[in-house]
């Protein structure tokens, strides 16, 4: 009970921080982007340290429920479930973030909150797949059974995760390619070490929200397990 | 293997001897043609126009109609306990999926069979070649139908079965329905096999995955 609490008030402490600085970081350490020849960007473009860090949280978030599915069905131990469940739950939020923030910055540099291109469509795809994860698990009422059902389908829809992630690396798209190359030639074009260490400690301050967001998240969970044991014992 | 035919032949046995699956989702993915050519009436004089929405109209046609035999497929076996009986025969449970997604693609592809000419007839359509557009259509087919008979098996358990499967297939089948449908686009207006094989690829990589994924998770899907 002391670990709970230790971590319970750790986590989250530390996320506050580590969020407080990035946030900082990208308002007044960063420096004025330029673009190829020399002219000052618009600054709607440090909104991608918060898309990309939540982008790669959405992923993280997937890939827990990922992992902890094939375990529930390998050994059949319940905590395994809550933290899938939990880790879905907080995954799609964060899925909804990548598009609500994506939007917003396409809106300021292509004209349009939305075109319909591959990156786009598997992103609102991976979106899809995780309601239908929670969807799924409000339509079975056996908690056993929909514990077993949830996890089969947590590692089917996992494997939507790595077309979303190559998408641009696959096709041509409009969406920029940060790191890595893409199929058709282009990409990079992040460099500085101002940059990234923005970029690094974003990335840390959304994982560590994501990691205190999913403790909170099953520490309800747990303590709603008791309330039912306790229900059905005194029936 | 032969147990898995087996399996397949059972099913399409059945559905034969009625027939009344194979009807409706004929009728249905026709439906589905009719309510396109009213909802895109005045545009689809020019056969340009035809040739750009055809492979999104034919996929729709065969998704909606794959989605009723899907959902109808488990369903079957509900009575009479027949699944229990089906899981009493010395198979192994990846057997008994392996063999109802056999029946489900053949099924499957009588619909498209059907469908495609009568498209063509329709909308005055010419098509560049018959074994790549096949080809194609069928890698599609079966990645759809392998993802979608888990989810079947699936969707059987839950309360609200008819209305879950779509939503919980729609999207898991993305990875095979964008490559898909780009795919045949290209193949219908006559490109080669060198031109979409990065397509083809992503779709012979999605089947394996997906069939070989429900293989290994069947088992707990049907297990009570």
């Amino acid at each position: 009970m002391s670990d709970r609490s230790l971590t319970g008030k750790i986590l989250p402490l530390l996320a506050a921080a580590t969020m407080l600085l990035a946030i900082g970081m990208i308002f007044f350490y960063l420096p004025e982007m330029k673009g190829e020849s020399g002219e000052v960007l618009d600054s709607s473009f440090r909104i991608f340290y918060f898309h990309m860090p939540i982008a790669i949280t959405s992923y993280l978030a997937f890939t827990v429920v990922f992992i902890s599915s094939v375990l529930y069905l390998r050994k059949g131990e319940y905590k395994w479930d809550i933290v899938s469940r939990s880790a879905a739950e907080v995954g799609v939020i964060f899925a909804l973030l990548v598009l609500i923030t994506g939007s917003i910055w396409a809106k300021a540099t292509w004209g349009w909150y939305w075109i319909w291109e591959p990156r786009l469509t598997t992103s609102l795809a991976l979106f899809l797949v995780y309601v239908a994860y929670l969807l799924l698990r409000q339509a079975v009422d056996v908690p056993d059974k929909r514990a077993r059902l949830a996890s089969v389908f947590g590692i089917l829809g996992f494997v939507s995760v790595p077309l979303s992630f190559l998408s641009i690396r696959l096709w041509r798209s409009a969406h920029p390619l940060m790191f890595g190359e893409a199929a058709s030639g282009s990409g990079g074009g992040l460099e500085g070490a101002s940059l990234q260490l923005t970029l690094l400690v974003n990335i840390v301050a959304f994982i560590l929200l994501f990691a205190s967001m999913v403790s909170y998240k099953m520490g309800n969970e747990m303590l709603e397990e008791e309330v039912n044991e306790l229900r059905s014992s005194l029936k | 293997m032969i147990r898995i035919l087996d399996i397949a032949a059972k099913d399409l046995k059945e559905e034969f001897r009625t027939k009344q699956m194979l009807n409706s989702m004929v009728i249905f993915s026709l439906l589905v043609i009719v309510i396109f050519s009213i909802s895109f009436g005045p545009i689809l004089g020019s056969s340009e126009n035809v040739e750009m929405v055809a492979p999104g109209v034919l996929w729709i046609a065969f998704i909606f109609a794959g989605s009723i035999g899907l959902s109808r497929s488990f369903v079957a076996e509900l009575e009479n306990g027949c699944l229990e009986g089906l899981k009493l025969c010395p198979v192994s449970r990846a057997a008994i999926y392996t063999g109802k997604a056999v029946a489900n693609i053949v099924l499957m592809l009588i619909v498209e069979i059907i469908t495609i000419p009568i498209f063509v007839i329709l909308f005055n359509y010419n098509i560049g070649g018959l074994f790549l557009p096949g080809l194609v259509i069928a890698l599609g087919t079966i990645g759809f139908v392998c993802v979608g008979t888990l989810l079947s098996a699936l969707t059987v358990n839950t309360r609200t079965r008819e209305i879950l499967l779509p939503v919980l297939l729609l999207p898991l089948v993305l990875p095979v329905l964008i490559p898909a449908v780009m795919a045949t686009g290209s193949a219908l207006s006559g490109a080669s096999m060198g031109d979409i094989s990065q397509e083809l690829r992503l779709l012979l990589v999605y089947d394996v995955v997906f069939f070989l994924v429900a293989q290994l998770v069947f088992e707990y899907v049907i297990q009570d």
